[in-house]
């Protein structure tokens, strides 16, 4: 903890930063003090992620200064930041999976003898820093053979290799079992416990409340709130998160489920195989997937939009069973997907947004001999600009320079143009701003009431328990449980996105 | 259209210091080739800008142009086939190689390079072993009529009285109509539309419901297509071919002038007609440097040069629009900062 008197390890004070078309962050301030976990929340797009490459010297901010132990500094590069001590742990591990572990941890600061690399010495300090993060393994491992929570592991070990005094933990868990974020947990512990302080990022409440001696929440790139141990509760996180009184938010009606629009039997998915899938969408249902980065979800959606062959088992739609082998095929039966990944999969980033929103329709609005349907093309982009309020100077505008949320718009858009039975949405709100989130949620609505079964996928909690009114949670490929929207808690959910499903009966 | 400006303007450049340098060069008869010339690397080039626009490449063409080129006088001199057998032959053969190289891309993923570079030795093999590194001939009473292809427009029956029939090459003719289908086809068809969208992103446009395999397969085949086609009036229009060298580089050609004329390598851009201005400025390039007189060895030096310099002029612009778009979005946050 911060002595009265002492200056903080790190101030950042007033920074701002803007990019084109966007203020990614106003005026904001943050404290560190030596030994100190702090966790950073807010919701995607609140600008904790700028805000950290800032930190780690990947970006330089407009305005404001950064202090370290009470001296202002100007980190211009990754190296400066790492001089200062501050290293940066990406969600994605930055590590080059073909080497082994010890090479990894030296990466870039080799040391040398007579001109070639000193193994001997790399392997000496590996051994001594991999026990520091009590990871048991030997510095020859090829890193690509670990379990993904060891490798997050070895990226600690390269940070403290540098003697970081400053690690920024991005999302740490997000791909972790129950068993190695615990284990996590007690190494962050134990940097606390010799005076390294620890930048927290997560969106996993329940973690946070666990670990943080300090919290301070980002709402729309600037400073929500900052709440000390005593006073860290859900209720208090989520309202300075959102700003709002969550049911607002969120704003569920009640809706009648009408007839079965989707339903899946014993899908096995390449991905996952041996495990079998079963569940059922209703027309106007919005039905959450929950679980961990990594528990099959975005590949379940991929078999039901025809990208990936299913192994086995069947889908049907209103009742009629299809065979999907290729997304023209899903969008035949009435389904569409907006994917996780939205400028490779989603949209055509350097065409306009009146030819990307035409895309799927181009084969069923044809003319004769394959021309092209001009006139449909511009009635239904001219619709869709109106109806999702897209955020462009015209339809001629390349979708590139639009802002996230206004991107995921033209995909819903193309989508929309289609009429779908079914819209399966996977992470439908990362990256985007507040205001366009509350947007789509207010389109889910709409499309739920009128008679579109929705599937949406998403690592937000609560997105997850704001929107669903049924939730499937996953586990390694299987869907370990089903919530009706009564026993919806984050509790409940990381209990079996994390596979502890007998104790869910408890809970 | 605005794209082309900047190699028009180097097409202009070079034809007027061209024919300010030498007399015989605005000759009706060094013209006449001129346009002849270009038309052929035009008609390979519109063949290329397919595969280009699919973010693939085919470098097989000038062997299966030799390839086509051999086999033709073979089957119907040496083997004394009827002429439709020859034709046919050629057909079979391009289709056959499209739809090689389209199904080894696609099915079995490998790289267009590796697949195109493999096409380049087995086609040029092929034509050398059929007949035994022999010189072919088109000097045959059979070919007359074919000749026409390479003839003037006003040999063509019922044309000899039209306007200036005489001056204009009916290889000329096939471009221009050539050049119309496929800028139809590229920029008012669904399949077109297709083709771009697969050749910004394939994932994106197949996850659109778009069947990218066949569309690529059908680029493939458009391309070796057409490069038979070329073969042949290139054949014709030369008489005597060289089962070692006929067509050599004529893929690179084709694609330096797809490159000029604004396709990217990347893929998913390209217009017909910057295609027909980069052929007609190579051929423009070749010819000026003997009517010039500069030494004949420097030809492929100048012709690297003027692409090299067209191509960073492309860049230059490009990043200025580039940075100019971003001050202006800047500009309007603040603005919308400021009012809201």
């Amino acid at each position: 903890m911060t002595e009265p008197n002492e200056k903080p390890l790190l101030e950042v004070a007033g920074v701002t930063k803007r990019f084109p078309g966007v203020t990614a962050l106003r005026h904001v301030n943050l404290t560190l003090g030596r030994g100190e976990v702090l966790a950073l929340i807010g919701e995607n797009g609140a600008g904790k992620s700028t805000l950290m490459k800032i930190l780690a010297g990947v970006q330089e901010p407009d305005e404001g200064s950064i202090s370290v132990d009470g001296a202002e500094v100007r980190l211009d590069s990754v190296l400066t930041a790492q001089k200062h001590g501050i290293a940066l742990i990406h969600q994605e591990l930055n590590l080059s999976d073909n080497l082994d572990v010890g090479a990894n941890i030296f990466l870039g600061r080799e040391p040398l003898k007579r001109g070639f690399i000193d193994k001997a010495k790399i392997r000496e300090d590996s051994v001594d820093l991999l026990k520091r993060v009590g990871l048991d393994v030997s510095p020859d491992t090829i890193v690509e053979h670990l379990p993904i929570g060891q490798q997050q592991l070895v990226e600690i070990a390269r940070a403290l290799s540098i003697n970081a005094r400053v690690l920024i933990m991005d999302e740490p868990t997000s791909s972790l079992s129950q068993h190695e974020t615990e284990r996590l947990f007690e190494v962050v512990k134990d940097l606390r416990s010799r005076g390294v302080s620890v930048i927290y990022i997560s969106h996993r409440l329940g973690e946070v409340k666990e670990l943080a001696d300090r919290v301070t929440v980002f709402r729309d790139g600037e400073n929500a709130g900052d709440l000390k141990r005593e006073s860290i509760s859900h209720n208090r996180m989520v309202q300075l998160m959102v700003g709002r009184d969550i049911s607002q938010f969120y704003a569920r009606k009640p809706h009648e489920p009408g007839a079965v629009a989707l339903e899946v039997k014993g899908l096995e998915t390449p991905a996952n195989l041996g495990h079998k899938l079963s569940f059922s969408v209703r027309a106007s249902e919005i039905v959450g997937v929950s679980g961990l980065v990594g528990a099959g979800r975005t590949e379940m959606l991929h078999v039901l939009f025809g990208v990936d062959a299913a192994v086995s088992g069947t889908i049907e739609i209103a009742g009629k069973p299809v065979q999907l082998s290729s997304p023209f095929d899903a969008i035949q039966a009435g389904i569409a997907l907006a994917p996780e990944d939205r400028k490779q999969q989603g949209i055509v980033l350097e065409m306009a947004v009146r030819q990307n929103i035409g895309l799927p329709g181009l084969k069923k609005h044809q003319k004769r001999f394959g021309f092209l349907n001009n006139l449909q093309e511009g009635d239904d982009t001219e619709e869709m600009i109106r109806r999702l309020r897209i955020k462009t100077p015209s339809e001629r505008q390349i979708v590139q320079y639009l802002s996230g949320g206004n991107q995921q718009k033209v995909v819903l858009g193309k989508w929309l143009a289609m009429k779908p039975k079914v819209l399966l949405l996977d992470e439908p709100t990362r990256g985007i701003d507040i205001g366009a989130k509350q947007e789509i949620y207010l389109l889910m609505e709409e499309l739920a009431e009128q008679g579109v079964a929705i599937l949406f996928v998403s690592s937000e909690m609560e997105e997850i328990l704001g929107m669903s009114d049924r939730t499937l949670v996953m586990h390694e490929g299987r869907i370990s449980g089903e919530l009706k929207r009564d026993e919806l808690s984050e509790e409940a959910i990381m209990q079996l996105a994390t596979g502890n499903v007998a104790e869910i009966s408890v809970t | 259209m605005k794209k082309n400006i900047g190699i028009l303007c180097i097409l202009l450049f070079v034809f007027l210091a061209t024919a300010l340098g030498s007399s015989s060069f605005i000759s009706a008869y060094n013209l006449f080739n001129l346009v002849e010339r270009s038309a052929l690397y035009g008609i390979i080039g519109i063949g290329v800008a397919f595969v280009i626009i699919t973010g693939g490449i085919d470098l097989s063409i000038g062997s299966l142009i030799g390839l086509v080129a051999i086999t033709f006088p073979f089957l119907v001199i040496t083997k004394e086939m009827p002429l439709a057998v020859g034709l046919l032959a050629i057909f079979a053969i391009s289709l056959a190689a499209g739809v090689s190289h389209g199904l080894l891309i696609t099915k079995l993923k490998l790289q267009p390079f590796v697949v195109t570079l493999c096409g380049l030795m087995i086609y040029r093999g092929l034509a050398r072993w059929m007949v035994a590194d022999k010189t072919m001939g088109y000097g045959e009473p059979q070919f007359e009529n074919l000749k026409l292809l390479v003839g003037k427009v006003s040999q063509l029956p019922g044309c000899e009285g039209l306007p200036g029939a005489k001056q204009i090459p009916v290889a000329f003719l096939i471009f221009v109509v050539l050049g119309i289908l496929a800028a139809i086809f590229l920029n008012k068809t669904i399949y077109g539309r297709y083709l771009l969208a697969l050749g910004r992103n394939e994932q994106a446009a197949r996850f659109s419901g778009i069947n990218t395999t066949a569309m690529i397969i059908v680029a493939y085949v458009i391309c070796s297509l057409i490069s038979g086609l070329g073969g042949l009036m290139f054949a014709l229009d030369y008489g005597s071919i060289q089962p070692d060298s006929f067509g050599n580089f004529y893929e690179l050609y084709a694609i330096a002038a797809a490159v000029l004329g604004g396709c990217s390598l990347r893929g998913g851009e390209g217009s017909i007609f910057g295609i027909a201005l980069g052929a007609a400025l190579m051929r423009l390039l070749m010819n000026s440097i003997s009517m010039l007189g500069i030494d004949d060895q420097l030809e492929p030096t100048v012709i690297g040069m003027v692409i090299l310099i067209g191509v960073i002029a492309d860049e230059v612009v490009k990043r200025i629009a580039a940075k100019r778009r971003a001050v202006l979005q800047a500009r309007q946050a603040t603005a919308e900062a400021n009012s809201s």
